[in-house]
């Protein structure tokens, strides 16, 4: 079953250029592990070095957050949309300079 | 690489920074990228999210929340995020990338700020000096997330 995978784009320079890519899953986390097995330069931008989700990339699946869904276990099903969008945060503290 | 902006948006995110200081401020950055360079033609203040404890530590935890709060930390609400991203699209605008503030630091990345980033996005942070904004930058991530690389900031 294929679903769609949009392409933030800032990530797109690592996914062939594409805006949104097809793959055959039936859950998000799938979905993930499909799209970074065909696009490895993906990966490192989506997971931490622990193989993770980083703390500041949150998945929806069509506009559910999937936190709030069975996180990587959510189920996705034929036409489904999953959005990566990365939380947009930062600070000084510590700062390089500081620190 | 290289980032220029209208001068009174230039202008209008240096003053938020005053503003808020001695919080931190953020707001994205609207605009046409073309190549090596972006246009921007809008700086959109947004709510730092960190004046909200409860909700931001919900949505991105941060380690320590004795030390770390708005005034060196910020967050920008995703509702807001998605919004203003719906509405450039409306107008025929991109989300180039976004800005924050460090109160009383140098306007330089820090390392919570490179673990937070994408490539491709400019970062743009300005120092706030005792309410006064001092310096602006502009930084975007290596492909391999190690550094942050200083493009050039110009109001033209
Ligand atoms: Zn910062």
């Amino acid at each position: 079953m294929a679903v769609k995978v949009v392409i933030p784009t800032p990530l797109r320079q690592f996914a062939g250029k594409k805006d949104s890519v097809e793959i055959d899953a039936s859950t998000v986390g799938e979905a993930l592990a499909g799209l970074t097995s065909q696009f490895g330069d993906l990966r490192k931008h989506l997971f931490n070095e622990e193989g993770k989700l980083r703390s500041f990339v949150n998945v929806y699946v069509n506009d559910e957050d999937i936190r709030f869904l069975q996180k990587d276990q959510t189920p996705v099903h034929e036409s489904d949309v999953i959005s990566i969008v990365p939380s947009i945060a930062g600070g000084s503290l510590i700062c390089c300079i500081c620190s | 690489m290289a980032i220029n902006f209208k001068p009174d948006e230039l202008e209008k995110l240096l003053a938020h920074g005053a503003r808020d200081y001695p919080s931190e401020c953020c707001g994205v950055l609207l605009g046409r990228a073309d190549g090596e360079s972006k246009e921007v033609a809008e700086a959109v203040p947004l709510r730092n999210l960190r004046h909200d404890p409860t909700r931001a530590q919900e949505l991105l935890p941060v380690d320590d929340p004795s030390r770390e709060s708005e005034k060196n930390r910020f967050l920008i609400d995703p509702e807001d995020q998605l919004q203003v991203e719906k509405d450039s699209r409306a107008r025929g605008l991109e989300v180039l990338g976004y800005y924050h503030s460090h109160p009383d630091h140098p306007a330089r990345p820090s390392n919570y700020d490179r673990e937070h980033a994408w490539p491709w996005y400019s970062y743009v942070i300005m120092s706030v000096e005792r309410g006064e904004a001092k310096e602006v930058t502009s930084w975007v991530l290596s492909k391999d997330r190690l550094r942050f690389e200083q493009e050039d900031l110009k109001a033209l």
